[in-house]
């Protein structure tokens, strides 16, 4: 087991003076808290023999002091150990997040969001609960059980056997029930997932409900999931109702022996009526210790099983990364992008193949083929989304892992192909890599991208909020505020993969138009389907199955007659018919 | 970041007593097994003060019999004198009866009020569920999803929290309490009120503490929240923010949103590590009161060690109660909250309905009608504006403007997700208002822009929940949009899961999926949203072909964006601005040289190539060289 907590040690070693510390409260705080009963039973004792009040009083302040000397370790006891397990998963979180931000995109989409945030935080309450709650209560239990049971047994150790008797079965009833629980309330936890994405896909998709008039249908599904999430909850409630009960049989029968066998001790002159009734006080002190013993074996068994899945996180590790920068890396990038015999395959699939381009600095080249033909991803390969073979992709003749990542990709303003937008102002997307940007550049950049009128028509203007708890905006608008955000960065680079899609055409040849200004002497790589949009770029490559089919200027390649010829040819034939119309 | 997280987390007041007579309401259908609960529970609370009692009787009787003896007269015949018997039949005889009793009552009356938390639950959700089906689109336009799923889900579970582990508890523990205290009371009236003076100092402590733990844990749920969303976004769109460099940045914000979780717990800690010893301190200083007054009463003899022992032991079990007490309030307020947060949902008046007096519409023609409709989604912004034009069986009208000329709106307006302010909309010269909603929609199948999949199978969503469409229908729908290739292509054909709402699938795939669907349902009327993202030639040649079957002798709404579809139109109506501008064919409105020309020079121009493939066919290109 303590092989499988080592990944915890970096943690937990930051906090051992604070974890020698909340022991040694711990430590304080129980030992003299036993005593308690002890007085207890010597006031009983007294009570019983009429002594003078005086004695009585002794014990009563004795009492008093013992019980605050307790509180007070036990406040610092709970403050240090549980507050250590705070630090922890603060600490642990944080990491988690840091290491996140170093995997590449090919992470991403072999592992599902969803299962990463779950790993964020379910396991890592789980791992919290184990290292702070689960700690405390063991050393807790260690300590009260060695001390109380020890005394007892001191007082009358018959007894003590006689009472203790029917306890482990509790720790084994927690141990066993908890485990059970757990399970079932995991599978409940699965089902309560299904019947929440379910909600979520009817409402998003309530006008289809509405327009085929399935809201019958959508009721009977539902109410099937939610019937068969209230047997699965019969299952649970089954033994969460079962265990508490049988915990406070256990602790009863355990009392029952006392009265007995304590009663005949007493009666035999073995014992006093104060140590039967500080016999009764130590059981009731042994209540919690023997709960948590069965419940903290759950806390680290679910804490470890935890633990495990969070440091595949952790295990993963950056395949995109400065592994291979020099020590004297360049600093200023030209622009300059050559593709030497490239070939890229991702899961043993080629998807690029004897790919050789080389882009002078400051040139257009546009990119057109059919879709899976490979476009995104030579694009991809430019920032290093995707990484390219050792020495097939060079930027200003040096191979690209030899460039420090930062400097790479702040030289590139890229526009994905699917917008993402954060859910912040559109002031704070559109300087997202330029964090210092003055508002006449994000005004400037906002211009360039043709989307200044409508951002000025919005109440907030650029303090419009984006997303499910802002401004909805339009896919258009969108697209514009992404290229906003790249030549706010004034890039050597400019990457549009298709970002122009969802506007119309008037709007792309004007902001095609300014962003030909903006971009005089820096190196432009546009993708798209539209042929005014490529028409005019130094070179267009055509990419057919991974590989480059053809290239040349858009006079060159009509010469060719071939794959962009006929997507030209088309567009002209049916200039003809309209003139014709 | 944004902190509009706390919207959720207004919490009012802990008792509302409008909103617990309407929750109570859904315990009516299962009063029987609540009162069985409730009777189990006053009966559990009852017996907690039996082992102590016990305890006095057999110290009084047996081990320490200088003290008072008075025992109740049934006791006192029923006890032997003879100690061990005694002890015996106090232990086997009266003890043991009452732990199983204890048992008993214990585990049925939580299995009962959980199985009613859980059925209530049901109940609501489903109730939830169906008014979420009949409520207007515009109620959903103005909701977020993320909100309304939290409406089923989570305030539900708040909620059963509470008729689970709360309404029935607070009688248990308050039972509990009461029966300790008169049996307190009935052993030493004096030494009881003695002993009970701790009692005011434990309530405004757990008072207290009640208070920093809610504003606590009210930031705690805050932290939460946005760690989550925090997370998802920036999870979402990681590559983005590695290409713009953002990683530092994004860590600071992240750690900030940490750190205030972290010390919120700690603030959390601090409140139970003061509480919890200030209890046990509390109960400390009635031990001692109950040693040094019970001493003095016992030197005057009025006092005996057993009533001393049993008091001690009672001083130790009715802090409990009070803390469980001081829970249940926590658990009140969030039910409160969130009961309030369902009821306003579901009191949310139904504007979009069945008339009261629906007219029947039997054999639908399928003539439908715009006169003179006008519009508006928010107040004073008019979307449509006396718009008239009429689409004859048969036909196929095709509407074009730019952007936001109000194009989506009439497809709104014609299935009524929203009603008209001005003028009618009439089908088979009906006003839509005046039939079956059902009986409306019934005619129409409609291809929305973005094409929503569910998760399910391929056959699932082609048929959605019509179980009426055959298997074969299924399949034949499939073919005519050109999807069976692929479809049977797939490792298990129809029933090849669909993930993630269609995650794995190209989005020309999810549009002729969407096509599919609309023509397995066989509509009199098809109303088809075109999409307008650009696809690569292969798939726009596959999409062409599909629309075109879709629309083959068919009466259908196009809001059109392919020029295929425009200029085969028996009717282009010209929007813009929500106005209706021009109204004809292709050729008649391009001779016109009006808003129409512009607009097809400006926007369809481009799109052309597909379709010039379509017209002449990939092979008869012209030869060039």
């Amino acid at each position: 087991m303590l092989e499988r907590l080592r990944p915890l040690r970096p943690y937990l070693a930051r906090y051992k003076g604070r974890y020698v510390a909340g022991f040694v409260c711990l430590l304080v705080s129980q030992t003299v808290g036993v005593l308690v009963p002890l007085l207890i039973k010597t006031g009983i004792d007294d009570l019983a023999r009429s002594v003078a009040l005086r004695r009585l009083l002794m014990v009563v302040g004795l009492l008093a002091a013992v019980s605050i000397v307790k509180a007070v370790f036990q406040f610092w006891m709970r403050w240090i150990l549980i507050g250590i397990s705070r630090d922890a998963e603060y600490d642990l979180r944080n990491d988690l997040f840091r290491h996140l931000m170093r995997l590449s995109p090919r992470y991403y989409t072999e592992h599902r969001t969803g299962d990463l945030m779950s790993k964020l935080t379910n396991d890592l309450n789980a791992v919290r609960n184990m290292i702070g709650p689960g700690i405390m209560y063991s050393a807790n239990t260690v300590v009260v059980g060695v001390a109380t049971i020890s005394l007892m047994i001191h007082l009358d150790w018959r007894m003590t056997l006689m009472a203790l008797a029917p306890l482990p079965f509790v720790s084994a009833a927690v141990k066993f029930f908890g485990a059970r629980i757990h399970e079932r309330f995991e599978k409940i936890q699965a089902l309560y997932s299904e019947l929440t994405e379910r909600v979520r896909e009817n409402i998003s998709g309530m006008r289809v409900v509405r327009a085929f008039c399935q809201e019958d249908a959508e009721m009977a599904t539902f109410d099937v999931m939610n019937r068969d999430f209230v047997e699965k909850n019969k299952g649970l409630i089954w033994i969460t109702s079962f265990l508490w009960p049988v915990i406070a049989l256990m602790f009863a029968l355990a009392l029952l022996l006392v009265l007995v066998v304590g009663g005949r001790h007493v009666l035999q002159g073995l014992i006093t009526v104060g140590t039967f009734a500080a016999f009764n006080v130590y059981l009731t002190y042994l209540i919690w210790p023997i709960i948590a013993l069965g419940w903290v074996t759950n806390l680290v068994q679910r804490g470890l099983a935890s633990l495990g899945r969070l440091m595949t996180i952790f295990e993963a590790q950056p395949d995109i990364d400065d592994r291979a920068v020099p020590r004297n890396p360049v600093t200023e990038l030209r622009g300059d992008i050559e593709f030497r015999n490239l070939r890229f395959s991702y899961n043993g699939h080629a998807i690029l193949k004897n790919i050789n381009l080389r882009i002078p600095a400051g040139k257009t080249v546009a990119v057109v083929g059919a879709t899976g033909s490979g476009k995104s991803t030579l694009v991809g390969l430019i920032p290093r989304l995707y990484d390219a073979p050792p020495g097939t992709l060079l930027i200003d003749g040096v191979p690209i892992r030899e460039i420090p990542l930062r400097t790479l990709r702040e030289h590139i303003g890229f526009v994905p192909q699917e917008t993402f937008l954060f859910s912040e102002t559109i002031h704070e997307n559109v300087k997202l890599g330029t964090p210092d940007a003055t508002e006449a550049q994000v005004e400037r950049a906002a211009e360039i991208s043709n989307i200044l009128p409508e951002i000025r028509g919005f109440p907030k203007e650029f303090d419009t909020m984006v997303g499910e708890r802002g401004l909805t905006l339009s896919g258009g608008q969108k697209q514009r505020t992404a290229i906003s955000r790249a030549v706010i960065r004034d890039p050597r680079i400019l990457i549009l993969d298709d970002a122009l899609s969802s506007v119309d055409t008037y709007t792309e040849e004007t902001i095609l138009r300014q962003l030909a200004g903006v971009m005089a002497g820096r190196t432009t790589i546009l993708i798209s389907h539209r042929v005014s949009t490529i028409q005019n770029a130094d070179e267009i490559v055509v990419l057919h199955e991974g590989e480059i089919a053809e290239r040349g200027t858009h006079a060159e390649l009509l010469a060719l007659n071939g794959y962009y010829a006929e997507l030209y040819n088309k567009q002209l034939i049916e200039e003809e018919l309209e003139k014709e119309a | 970041m944004s902190n509009t997280f706390h919207e959720e987390e207004v919490l009012g007041k802990a008792y509302d007593s409008r909103l617990m007579r309407r929750l109570l309401q859904y315990l009516r259908p299962y009063w029987r097994m609540t009162l069985f609960a409730l009777i189990a529970i006053l009966l559990y609370g009852m017996l907690q003060a039996v082992p102590g009692y016990l305890l006095k009787v057999e110290v009084d009787r047996y081990l320490d019999p200088t003290g008072g003896q008075h025992l109740p007269p049934v006791l006192a015949r029923f006890l032997s004198r003879n100690p061990m018997t005694g002890i015996a039949q106090i232990a086997f005889v009266l003890f043991l009866p009452t732990v199983f009793l204890s048992f008993f009552l214990e585990f049925s009356q939580s299995f009962a009020m959980q199985m009613v938390g859980q059925k209530v639950m049901y109940d609501l959700r489903k109730q939830i569920f169906l008014h979420l089906q009949r409520l207007q689109m515009s109620f959903f336009d103005r909701n977020p999803v993320g909100r309304l799923v939290t409406r089923v889900t989570t305030d539900v579970d708040v909620l059963n929290d509470l008729f689970a582990s709360g309404v029935v508890a607070i009688f248990g523990d308050f039972f509990t309490l009461l029966s300790i205290m008169v049996v307190m009371l009935e052993l030493n009236w004096k030494l009881a009120l003695l002993t009970f003076s701790v009692l005011p100092v434990i309530v405004i402590i757990t008072a207290a503490f009640r208070r920093a733990v809610r504003e606590s844990y009210r930031r705690i749920r805050v932290a939460i929240a946005r760690i989550n969303a925090y997370l998802q976004e920036h999870i979402t769109g990681m590559s983005v923010l590695q290409l713009f460099n953002r990683e530092e940045r994004s860590f600071d914000e992240f750690e900030e949103i940490n750190r205030a979780h972290m010390e919120a717990y700690k603030d959390s800690i601090l409140a139970y590590g003061l509480f919890y010893p200030a209890v046990e301190v509390l109960g400390a200083v009635a031990v001692g009161i109950i040693l040094y007054m019970g001493g003095g009463m016992a030197l005057r003899g009025v006092l005996s060690v057993g009533t001393a022992i049993a008091f001690i032991q009672y001083s130790q079990r009715f802090f409990r109660p009070i803390q469980d007490l001081s829970d249940k309030y926590n658990l009140l307020q969030a039910a409160m909250a969130s009961s309030e947060r369902i009821f306003k949902l579901l009191d949310t008046p139904v504007t979009i309905e069945d008339p009261a007096e629906p007219k029947p519409l039997e054999h639908p023609r399928g003539q439908v009608e715009f006169q003179q409709v006008g519009f508006a989604y928010k107040d004073n912004h008019r979307v449509l504006e006396n718009v008239c034009f009429t689409i004859e069986p048969g036909e196929t009208v095709a509407v074009v403007g730019h952007t936001g000329a109000g194009k989506t709106t009439l497809t709104n307006l014609l299935l009524r997700f929203y009603d008209v302010q001005d003028g009618r909309v009439a089908f088979d010269s009906l006003d839509i208002r005046e039939v079956r909603l059902r009986d409306l929609r019934k005619n129409f199948g409609i291809v929305l822009q973005d094409p929503f999949l569910f998760s399910g199978t391929i056959a699932s969503n082609i048929r959605l929940g019509s179980e009426w469409i055959t298997d074969a229908q299924v399949r034949a729908a499939a073919r005519q949009v050109n999807l069976l290739e692929f479809i049977e292509s797939l490792p298990a054909g129809f029933d090849e899961p669909v993930k993630e709402r269609g995650a794995t699938l190209s989005v020309g795939q999810k549009q002729l999926l969407s096509f599919a669907r609309a023509l397995a349902h066989n509509p009199r009327i098809l109303i088809l949203d075109e999409a307008t993202s650009s696809v690569d030639p292969e798939t726009e040649h596959l999409l062409r072909e599909g629309l075109r079957r879709l629309i083959e002798n068919r009466t259908s709404l196009v809001i059109a964006h392919r020029l295929s579809t425009i200029q085969n139109a028996s009717k282009i109506v010209v929007m813009h601005k929500g106005h209706v501008r021009e109204v004809g064919t292709h050729q008649e409105l391009l001779q016109k040289r009006g808003i129409y020309f512009k607009l097809y020079q400006l926007q369809y121009k481009d799109q052309e190539f597909p379709v010039a493939r379509a017209v002449l066919g990939a092979e008869s290109l012209p030869e060039r060289s």
